[in-house]
């Protein structure tokens, strides 16, 4: 009887995810609707279709608004499932990507290509920026595990190592800004702010090709995430090597996150919100919480790309901002619940 | 060679020695072994160090093979444990962290939450299988982490304090069911601070000391007045009850 309950409520949670999938594609075709120029869903749907439409419909859909509305949802799903297994695995509930300095060591690589012009040899001018990112990004994960193997002591010291990490790549980040000229520091604030407008199909492409790599990876681990909510030594004793976990676990999210924050600059707290509703809504078991949290986080960029171009009609807000103001509530909210239930 | 030997242990956390060289004779299957001691005496560093969740030196092998050598996921197979307590924030219901108790290391398994749920119902807590870890009270998550660490059905069974957060009846009925464990043929080791409980339920008790083994035997050869004074610093009296076993009854410090 019970056990029929429990397959009762996997039954639901799949549905639930199917229901979140559908909503994330519905979210996509409301980003591509909405723009200076407002397109019907009949054209929408019809341009994206490959159906007989004006050639300026067509430009829109397919050159202007897809890779930005595509770019926002494969963002939401990467920065999601890293701020999702990074929680599980640093048994932290406030542990994601920028949280941990990921995103602040972005806009520091970001800035030695934007301040100080130091850009990679034989690599095209429109790339320089993104791959500094993509290196500071990186290295502020493998420093931060190298920290952590060095002190020993478990997932409390890098979370301490990653705070340290994030104020430092901001003190180093103001210098940048103090030397910088009028318009690299305009750029670069930009930047800061995360933007999706310099949104390319090749960006898109990367993302993407980072995503399918690493989303089988993470599934496959389910189970082994699963039980380490019961902590390190009962998911130990249940046969999982804790520390092999924990390591691939780390590489995976650091490509993730870092690739993502390369690409549009600092976006706050989807790390974060999206896995905290995918969890209230399919609870802790990862073969449903993971996909649950990376639709959730494509869902919320979804819906943070549409709004910031309808706050202000005919000004597209930087899209980081937006995720910030929606998010920090849900960071209050978690704080202040954690508090209330000890 | 069948059982558990424990060879030569001696385990610090950083310069401060828990064990000292400890060898113990061998635990058999189907006895209950009660490690005692007082505080700081290494009874439970001993128990992870057998669970292979804390570094140490020296030999501690299952039938003849080492476990500090064998595969993770099939020494997961052979030996449960059941920790103090369970960590207090998950949100999984205890059939699904029963399920994940089982699958985590041996990937796909079939049959995995029928065999979890039979294991709840043995232990009598198949009440709770829908229910989330982190509305349980301190008890029946002590039940529940049992049921994690039988439901691999392993060989050998390590328990800290296993009754620490039960009332009397469930006390009772753990360690009944720790017993028939044991029947079952299997080596059952617990961690327990009641030496009137210990007395009652051993078939054999480990006295430590200081890191260092003080003696070890059947309840009745071990737990003497002369001995609880030297190792405890207090007063007991020990009556003999039917069936040769033995109660204590402790008067105050010596």
């Amino acid at each position: 009887m019970l056990l029929h309950r429990y397959h009762q409520q996997n039954r639901r949670r799949a549905v639930l995810v199917a229901v979140m999938a559908a909503m994330a594609v519905l979210g996509i075709v409301l980003d591509l609707m909405t723009g200076p120029s407002g397109l019907p869903l009949s054209e929408t749907l019809r341009a994206l279709t490959g159906a007989e439409v004006e050639r300026a419909t067509q430009v829109i859909v397919w050159q202007v608004r897809l890779p930005v509305a595509a770019l926002a949802l494969l963002v939401g799903a990467a920065l999601a499932l890293s701020g999702a297994e990074m929680q599980t695995v640093l048994e932290n509930p406030l542990a994601e990507p920028f949280t941990l300095g990921v995103s602040a060591s972005a806009a520091l690589g970001a800035a030695t290509a934007i301040v100080l012009g130091l850009t990679l040899p034989m690599l095209p001018a429109q790339w320089s920026i993104s791959a500094n990112a993509f290196l500071f990004a990186l290295g502020a994960l493998a420093l931060l595990q190298l920290l952590g193997r060095l002190r020993g002591g478990g997932p409390e010291v890098l979370i301490l190592f990653g705070i340290a990490l994030n104020f430092s790549a901001a003190a180093f980040l103001s210098v940048l800004q103090f030397v910088a000229s009028a318009d690299a520091l305009q750029q670069l604030v930009f930047w800061t702010m995360g933007s999706l407008s310099a949104a390319s199909w090749q960006g898109v492409a990367a993302l993407a090709l980072v995503l399918a790599a690493c989303m089988p990876f993470s599934l496959r681990a389910a189970w082994q995430l699963t039980a380490l909510r019961m902590g390190e030594d009962q998911a130990r004793s249940f046969g999982v090597d804790v520390d092999a976990l924990r390591r691939w676990t780390l590489l995976r999210v650091s490509l993730l996150a870092a690739t993502a924050v390369s690409l549009v600059g600092v976006i706050g707290f989807v790390g974060l919100a999206g896995p905290h509703i995918a969890r209230m809504l399919v609870g802790e078991d990862h073969r449903f919480f993971l996909p649950a949290s990376i639709l959730t986080g494509a869902l919320v960029m979804s819906l943070a790309s549409t709004l910031s171009k309808m706050v202000v009609p005919g000004v597209l807000l930087p899209v980081g901002l937006v995720t910030s103001l929606i998010g920090l509530p849900v960071f209050f909210w978690l704080i202040l619940r954690g508090r209330a239930r000890r | 060679m069948s059982g558990l030997r424990i060879e030569n242990v001696s385990l610090r956390y950083g310069a401060r020695p828990i064990l000292r060289g400890l060898t113990l004779p061998d635990l058999r299957p189907g006895e209950v072994t009660v490690l005692a001691g007082p505080n700081a005496a290494g009874k439970s560093t001993l128990l992870r160090a057998i669970a292979q969740l804390a570094p140490y030196r020296g030999r501690i092998a299952l039938d003849g093979e080492d476990l500090a050598r064998m595969p993770i996921r099939r020494r997961a197979r052979l030996i449960g444990v059941m920790p103090q307590a369970l960590p207090a924030g998950s949100s999984l219901v205890v059939l699904e962290s029963v399920i994940a108790a089982l699958r985590a290391g041996d990937g796909f398994a079939a049959g995995a939450d029928a065999q979890a749920m039979a294991v709840l119902e043995r232990l009598g807590i198949a009440d709770l299988a829908m229910e989330p870890l982190d509305q349980l009270s301190g008890g029946q998550r002590q039940m529940v982490s049992l049921a994690q660490a039988i439901v691999r059905d392993p060989r050998v069974l390590l328990l800290d304090e296993p009754t620490s957060a039960l009332d009397l009846a469930r006390q009772v009925r753990l360690l009944g069911a720790l017993r028939a464990l044991a029947a079952e043929g299997r080596i059952v080791v617990a961690v327990l601070h009641d030496l009137a409980m210990a007395a009652q339920w051993a078939d054999r008790i480990v006295l430590l000391h200081r890191g260092e083994l003080h003696s070890s035997g059947q309840p009745a050869t071990v737990l003497t007045p002369d001995l609880l004074a030297r190792v405890y610093g207090v007063r007991a009296r020990v009556e003999r009850c039917s069936q040769g076993r033995i109660t204590v009854l402790i008067d105050g410090e010596v």
